[in-house]
């Protein structure tokens, strides 16, 4: 009797605990998520939702328009070129302050990882001031060493402007990624590197015989959030830093085409079908970073 | 670790440290220039504290009604967060019953799922619900679009699968034996919740709270779909800044209002800095 009681107690405690969350969330995150899919294959025109299903031809669109193209490829660039980057320096640093045991090491810590707490907003208004032609930092930087700044500003000159943007991609992650790296390193036991000192390996052969192999499952998952972040992290930075798109569509990525599509064409359909894309790409990027990076765990 | 080479490590980390610090202490002195200082060398320190650049920013460019939105949809979005997350992690992470797998892998589905791609049709359903309320008098003046309520509850939900999965890996590590003796002392399963396992996850709320917190104060693309002018939040309050000086040459607010933006989370950042970095490290990881 008492037990049936309590269980039936259990069972409303758990309905109370679950139900209301389940709901709201299936209603703001999953429905709108099958709604991307969904409306992918409807050609809808401005908010009156009248839409007409028209198959896969969106689709068909998408892989012959020029313009999503431009974008997918700078994509890939910000991509490629972030995740270098912000990698190779973030794990320089790591091993930098791992290494030489300086008693700073905390001030650097809090300094290289503050950019990461500033709204992306900042961030771009930042370095939009920074890459000003007139009143911004960098021009009258390089003007020291005899080098002129572009005329159009750093953001209107189709060589630098996507470099620009990586920039201020870049010094956001850095810090981030290597508290990440940091913490991995401190998981390695230190009588490998006592028995390295020993046998008298240098600080950087220690670092690629030692320390990446045994810190791998750590770079490894970051990449797959270097992957998601530069999708998303590019959508922001290009949005407020170069709202054309760039000198030539230079800096135009997958999402703020999606965007344009969606608020400014009125093209939702189309606009989902570019975010089907954005998902699935993402998706299996990370599957093959994956794939790729898989080494055998090196136990310790 | 010889001297030299130390001394090499240190003028490296500062090299970066630099990068890192100049342009934002290059903003905050900016930020007290005149026009007429803006015309010389960017790098020039201004001659005097001009504070009329906080007063445009705050008061012609509406800042202060932008921060107060900005406070308001922060705190009522931990608030939906907590009640919301909460109790759903602990009864997946604690009880074994029909759905507790499914649900699990549910919210573990949305790690993958941006706010950024779902932006659209999250506004084209509130559109249609909004024209769906204004056919009654009732709702007439009822707004869901433009509405800090319903901004807090589609920021709360769109961080629901990060927090429930950070707090669910800690609440399975609390040891069973605290439950049972509670049970026995009495207490019905609510109580369990609030007075034994809430105090017990302090560490793990803490640590969803510094993410998310941090999530909601600096969104940009969600709220600039959703709100218009009078609801805005800081983040576009300052991309507005940004949009106008381009024409008006007002600088100084601009770079007023990047001070204004950055202060919040500043302080944030001095107080749990070591929480936060810890945070990461504890595989606390946001994507």
């Amino acid at each position: 009797m008492k037990s049936g009681r309590s269980q039936r107690e259990k069972r409303r405690f758990i309905a109370v605990c679950t139900i209301p969350t389940v709901v709201i969330y299936i209603l703001i995150m999953v429905v709108p998520t099958i709604n991307v899919f969904y409306m992918s294959f409807f050609k809808m025109s401005s908010l009156s939702l009248e839409k007409k299903f028209v198959g896969f031809d969106n689709f068909k669109t998408l892989i012959g328009d020029g313009k999503f193209r431009q974008a997918f490829a700078n994509n890939i660039f910000f991509i490629v070129s972030v995740t270098a980057i912000t990698i190779v320096l973030a794990l320089f640093f790591a091993a930098l302050l791992k290494q030489s045991k300086l008693k700073e090491k905390p001030f650097y810590q809090t300094v290289f990882f503050f950019p990461n707490v500033l709204s992306l907003v900042v961030i771009a208004t930042l370095f939009i001031q920074i890459y000003d032609p007139t009143k911004g930092i960098l021009s009258a930087g390089v003007k020291i060493i005899g080098i002129n700044a572009p005329m159009q500003g750093w953001l209107g000159e189709a060589t630098s402007a996507r470099w620009c943007v990586a920039a201020a991609m870049i010094w956001q992650a850095v810090g981030y990624y290597m508290v990440m790296y940091i913490a991995g390193m401190d998981g390695i036991p230190k009588d490998l590197y006592e028995v390295a000192d020993l046998e008298g390996m240098s600080g950087i052969k220690q670092f690629f015989y030692i320390t990446l192999p045994l810190m791998w499952e750590i770079v490894r998952v970051t990449l797959v959030f270097f992957i998601i972040s530069a999708i998303n992290m590019s959508f922001v930075f290009v949005r407020l830093m170069t709202p054309t798109g760039g000198p030539n569509g230079k800096t135009e990525v997958i999402l703020t085409y999606m965007y344009k599509q969606a608020f400014t064409n009125s093209n939702f359909g189309y606009a989902m079908t570019v975010g089907v894309f954005v998902f699935m790409f993402s998706f299996v990027l990370a599957l093959i970073s994956n794939a790729v990076t898989k080494r055998d765990i090196v136990q310790y | 670790m010889s001297k030299g080479k130390k001394l090499i490590f240190r003028l490296i980390l500062m090299v970066f440290t630099l990068i890192v610090l100049l342009p934002i202490i290059w903003t905050f002195y900016t930020s007290f220039k005149t026009t007429t200082e803006f015309l010389d060398n960017p790098w020039a320190l201004p001659k005097g504290i001009n504070i009329e650049n906080y007063k445009n920013a705050l008061i012609k460019g509406n800042m202060v009604g932008y921060f107060k939105n900005s406070f308001v949809t922060t705190l009522m979005s931990l608030a939906f967060l907590l009640i919301l997350a909460v109790p759903t992690a602990y009864v997946t992470a604690r009880y074994k019953f029909k759905f507790s797998g499914a649900i699990s892998l549910l919210f573990m589905a949305g790690l993958f799922v941006s706010q950024n791609y779902i932006v659209v049709p999250i506004f084209l359903m509130l559109n249609k619900f909004q024209r769906f309320l204004n056919q009654y008098v009732v709702f007439e003046h009822l707004e869901i679009t433009n509405n800090l309520i319903v901004l807090s509850v589609v920021y709360a939900v769109c961080s629901l699968p990060f927090s429930i999965y950070l707090l669910s890996g800690f609440l399975r590590s609390i040891p069973k034996e605290y439950e049972n003796a509670a049970k026995i002392d009495g207490c019905t399963y609510g109580q369990i919740l609030s007075r034994i396992i809430v105090p017990m996850s302090k560490p793990a709320l803490v640590t969803v709270i510094m993410f998310d917190f941090m999530e909601y104060w600096n969104e940009y693309i969600m709220a600039m779909t959703l709100l218009s002018e009078k609801k805005w939040t800081v983040p576009i309050g300052l991309a507005n800044l940004m949009e106008q000086q381009k024409f008006a040459t007002d600088w100084g607010a601009m770079f007023a209002g990047m001070v204004i933006v950055m202060l919040p989370t500043m302080i944030f950042y001095a107080f749990v800095q070591k929480k936060l970095t810890e945070g990461i490290s504890l595989g606390g990881l946001k994507g």
